[in-house]
């Protein structure tokens, strides 16, 4: 431990308020991105389900997958001019 | 070899794997960070010159590279947008640059309040301070652009047309602030050079630029896949998701 | 009004020249697009004696850099008008359609358009150097700087007048996405004309300035064109 006591840990010499700050909002931020992100997946997941539920009585479109201008394509399809 | 492209062009494909990576890429980002982030906070020596203030760089750094590494993929993505017009390269500048754009405001934030203790002020036109505000500024056109075009395949690549234009200047930018740095900056403090730190100070900072980089990993898996959802919903394969297991992963 | 169609025999050089020329045509019916660069180019400089000092210490110090980014925001405000105008009434369409490589035609374009844009402003330079008391041997490097800068401006300006053509709020974006590509020129710009004041050679400035016009002169119309197909299968 660098440390000799968890008060001087956080007060780290006076460098505190810098220190706890920086380390603060790393991990608001981050928290707030990745907890939002995943529940945004999650409300995405579940508005597909809810549609996916309502059309089950319809035939779905087709895969994109399998549809011949596949999107995994690397031939260009259209010449430019220059 | 060409199989492989084609099913990495493959959003369905993509889906299945990124469920698969995430888990591991969450689990060990968070360990290498945490592990990372507690070493160089309570247990490595504190810097003889600076003192305590210089633990920030265990945030301060992995966010700037990753802020830096980020825009690289993206450009990266956006050549493949371009040429090969697979989809998931443009998801992926879609998912990844507000994460950019995070990092960047992190380093920057970090960075001002390191100056402080450091140089005694908040904000000091350093060359590598000021390369990232530009950074974030780029980063900030991206989104912005994204965000104005509401047709998907012209937004992807306009994007990608303005990720390329803007690559193409961050070494010019980086070059003229450096330049321009040394022409206007007072006598400073040079930050502490990476080769001669002890290894209780760069050991955690590997682990903590390893760590945020596995970290970045599961965001960006997941911001696609939710992307991926978004343009895909109507596909067989996504509505399959629910039918199948009765819920989605 | 339409360009005459330029059919498969007609060169590629002459294609250029003819929309040169159309451009500038156009622009000396519409006088009003030529003279607000200029206008606001000077009140522009005109707010920073008025906003912060007039000392003349302070504008001796500050000049360069003032007029630097008075003519920066100059060229961004008039970038507006180099595709817009074409776009609406649609022969930006028809250009686009052209057998000639589009990107020659769009540096055809960018050409009138520093002409008329960017060339006035460094003529207008000398009048509002000695308005903030810069001496005569900077107003000089300092009208050399912004001839070799303003068409890299223009250029680069390009790119982001395509990218955002027919978008919402065109104005503002086009700045937000401009901007950060200009400060590499503008601080060697600006810097040229400090060095010179100090007494320093300059040739290796402004041997660098002219890398700037030729990778721009090279890359940009590409990016340009690029855009502007996006833009316009876009709309």
């Amino acid at each position: 431990m660098a440390f000799d006591s968890f008060g001087a840990f956080l007060a780290m010499e006076g460098h505190g308020p810098y220190v706890w700050a920086s380390y603060g909002v790393f991990f608001v931020l981050m928290a707030v991105l990745m907890v939002g992100s995943y529940r945004r997946r999650n409300a995405v997941l579940k508005s597909c389900r809810q549609h996916a539920g309502s059309r089950s009585s319809r035939a779905p479109k087709p895969d994109s997958d399998t549809a011949p201008a596949a999107a995994a394509s690397f031939t260009r399809v259209d010449v430019s001019q220059d | 070899m060409w199989q492989f492209f084609h099913k990495l062009g493959s959003p369905k494909w993509f889906y299945g794997i990124a469920a698969r990576l995430m888990p591991w890429l969450l689990v060990l980002g968070l360990l290498c960070l945490g592990a990372g982030l507690v070493w160089g906070l309570a247990f490595a020596p504190k810097d003889y010159l600076q003192g305590n203030s210089y633990r920030i760089i265990f945030i301060h750094v992995p966010s700037a590279f990753l802020a830096q590494s980020v825009y690289i993929m993206m450009a990266s993505a956006a050549v493949v947008t371009l040429v090969w017009r697979m989809k998931l390269a443009d998801v992926f500048v879609k998912a990844a640059a507000p994460v950019g754009l995070v990092l960047t405001f992190i380093s920057l934030f970090t960075g001002a309040v390191w100056g402080k203790p450091t140089w005694g002020t908040w904000w000091i036109w350093d060359a590598r301070l000021t390369s990232m505000l530009i950074l974030l500024f780029l980063y900030g056109g991206v989104i912005a652009l994204d965000r104005a075009i509401n047709d998907e395949k012209s937004a992807a690549r306009a994007v990608a047309i303005l990720v390329l234009v803007g690559v193409v200047n961050i070494p010019i930018i980086k070059y003229s602030v450096d330049w321009w740095n040394t022409l206007h900056q007072p006598a400073t403090f040079k930050l502490t050079e990476k080769p001669s730190m002890p290894a209780e100070m760069w050991v955690p900072l590997l682990l903590s630029v390893i760590g945020l980089y596995l970290v970045f990993g599961w965001l960006a898996c997941l911001r696609m896949q939710t992307e991926i959802l978004i343009r895909e919903q109507r596909t067989r394969w996504v509505q399959d998701l629910f039918h199948v297991n009765g819920g989605a992963r | 009004m339409m360009i005459k169609p330029l059919d498969q025999a007609v060169g590629s050089i002459e294609a250029m020249k003819a929309v040169f020329a159309r451009d500038m045509k156009v622009a000396f019916r519409q006088r009003q697009d030529l003279l607000n660069p200029l206008l606001f180019f000077m009140m522009v400089v005109t707010l920073f004696p008025l906003g912060v000092s007039p000392e003349i210490s302070f504008l001796q110090e500050a000049g360069a850099g003032i007029l630097w980014v008075a003519a920066l925001l100059s060229v961004l405000l008039s970038l507006d008008h180099l595709f817009r105008h074409d776009f609406d009434d649609g022969t930006l369409e028809q250009l686009v359609l052209q057998p000639q490589p589009l990107f020659l035609l769009v540096l055809a374009k960018t050409m009138a358009h520093w002409v008329l844009t960017g060339l006035p402003l460094v003529l207008l330079t000398p009048v509002l150097g000695v308005m903030v008391h810069l001496d005569g041997n900077s107003i000089a490097i300092l009208c050399l700087t912004l001839l070799i800068g303003t068409p890299v401006l223009s250029l680069i300006g390009a790119i982001g007048a395509a990218l955002t053509l027919g978008l919402r709020s065109a104005g503002v974006l086009l700045s937000l996405l401009i901007i950060p590509l200009y400060i590499p020129v503008l601080i060697f710009g600006t810097g040229t004309v400090a060095a010179a004041a100090e007494g320093a050679p300059v040739g290796a400035y402004l041997a660098l300035l002219g890398a700037f016009l030729v990778l721009a002169l090279t890359l940009a119309p590409f990016a340009s064109a690029a855009a502007l197909k996006v833009s316009l299968s876009n709309s």
